[in-house]
């Protein structure tokens, strides 16, 4: 199990030129934002298209520009999360989660739904709309309708990024529940540095659409490879708040990495 | 009500219902490849349907003439074949009512389909879903309110075609004379009375469109 892309891509000036791979683990793709980490996930979903580089998945060729092979979204098998969401807003909780699953009996559809309704304590809001429930809640339902069909990866885009500090802690650790119930690696895109540190088996440090290091979160932490590096990671910063950690990543936040 | 009175009506209604039908099947199917598509030519496409909002009804009808008149391109083929010919039928008044109402049909899909959340269309992507059941699934019910206006804007616009449909369709009693084009025939001959009712039936049905219309969409056109 696991993931390795070369990707190369240019949009509007800017170029992305990366080259990783992951086992069964927790990626952190972590940088200021521009620096490349969401159109990442969107070319390893096949929603954007490489100009150059390739794919794999499992050993499976996802896209190669060599081969000229190249899978549409459809028949990739990532559970992709949305910074926003992106619940349908005209389908119940239920029927959003029910959508994660193509070519099911009604009977299967229905028993793995209330698996998944379970699995992440939805119970009760089954026939409620999106807008009807809190963003706490909407992320639940966005990782119960992104690995109902148990997928090869799961990529997640920023997923924790609009909400409240609580709810946010409480969101990582049902993360580590995921990965730890679903045993699937997961590409986690943050700019929160508390994240990043905690969550992470590794961290893929990108700056300007390019890798900057690579490494467990100590390594990075305590031997960042470029100056760059060293601003981005910078503990001490991370401890200038005397009120401690709690409020320190919303401040983290506002600063717009 | 005179029964040349309610034969007006019902044809018009029957010219208006046949034409929004075709309407929505094949202005829905435009409005989501203008939207969604990117190709050689869609300006000029986009052009091209939009021409009949702004064209004299008069212009439409001539061109209408060329293309299914009985020597028109279109028109001589059908004929040669089958000694039939659209014209001075209450099909032609449809497919005039049909071709002025089409432009207000797309404005508004395509309004309402740009206006669907990028994100939306690629998570289904990436939940399996194909282009089609995503179009029909998530596009297209998140466009409703774009759509319903435009079939609503489109019904009255057909409803109401006069100048397009009397050079195709003429002015026959009986057979081709739709609301408006008996509302030109009884003021032009002094029926005032007649001329009153049907000329008040549709300021009523036309505000009660524009009411529906509104109801739905925000973005007129």
């Amino acid at each position: 199990m696991g993931l390795s892309v070369k990707l190369i891509k240019m949009v509007n000036g800017f170029t992305l030129d990366v080259e990783w791979e992951m086992d069964n683990e927790l990626v952190v793709l972590f940088g200021y934002s521009g620096a490349g980490k969401s159109m990442t996930l969107q070319l390893i979903a096949g929603l954007l298209d490489p100009d150059d580089g390739y794919i794999r998945s499992d050993g499976g060729i996802l896209f190669d520009s060599s081969l000229e092979m190249n899978m549409p979204p459809q028949k990739r098998s990532f559970g992709y999360v949305f910074q926003d969401c992106a619940l349908f807003p005209h389908m119940t909780v239920k029927g959003n989660i029910a959508y994660g699953i193509n070519g099911l009996d009604r009977f299967e559809t229905e028993k793995r739904v209330s698996e998944m309704i379970k699995v992440f304590r939805l119970e009760g809001l089954e026939d409620k709309l999106p807008s009807e429930i809190s963003g706490g809640q909407k992320q639940r339902v966005a990782l119960a309708r992104a690995l109902i069909r148990r997928p090869d990866a799961l990529l997640l885009d920023e997923p924790f990024s609009a909400l409240d500090n609580p709810i946010r802690l409480e969101m990582r650790r049902l993360l580590k529940e995921i990965r730890h119930e679903f045993n699937i690696p997961v590409v986690l895109v943050t700019h929160d540095i508390f994240e990043a540190y905690t969550m992470a088996d590794k961290i893929i440090i990108y700056s300007g659409g390019r890798i900057a290091q690579i490494g467990s979160p100590s390594e990075v932490f305590n031997r960042p490879a470029t100056i760059d590096v060293e601003t981005l990671v910078d503990m001490k910063r991370f401890f200038q708040d005397p009120s401690g950690f709690s409020n320190y990543s919303c401040s983290y936040d506002s600063l717009q990495f | 009500m005179e029964s040349s009175v309610l034969f007006s009506l019902r044809l018009s209604l029957q010219v208006a219902s046949v034409a929004t039908l075709f309407v929505m099947l094949i202005g829905i199917l435009i409005a989501y490849i203008l939207a969604r598509r990117d190709f050689k030519g869609k300006e000029f496409l986009d052009m091209l349907f939009t021409l009949p909002l702004v064209l004299p009804p008069t212009v439409m009808g001539y061109y209408l003439i060329v293309i299914f008149g009985r020597n028109g391109v279109i028109g001589r083929l059908i004929y040669e074949r089958t000694g039939w010919s659209i014209m001075f039928t209450w099909y032609a008044a449809a497919l005039a009512s049909f071709v002025v109402a089409l432009p207000l049909m797309i404005k508004t899909t395509r309004a309402g389909i740009e206006s669907v959340d990028r994100n939306l269309i690629n998570a289904s992507y990436t939940l399996g879903h194909s282009e089609l059941e995503t179009a029909i699934k998530v596009i297209l019910p998140l466009s409703k309110k774009g759509i319903i206006a435009g079939t609503v804007l489109s019904f009255a616009r057909a409803m109401g075609e006069f100048g397009a449909t009397l050079m195709i369709a003429g002015n026959i009693p009986g057979k081709t004379d739709t609301m408006p084009i008996a509302i030109y025939t009884y003021a032009s001959s002094g029926d005032w009375s007649k001329a009153n009712n049907m000329v008040i039936f549709f300021t009523l049905i036309s505000g009660l469109f524009l009411y529906i219309a509104n109801r739905f969409s925000k973005r007129m056109v």
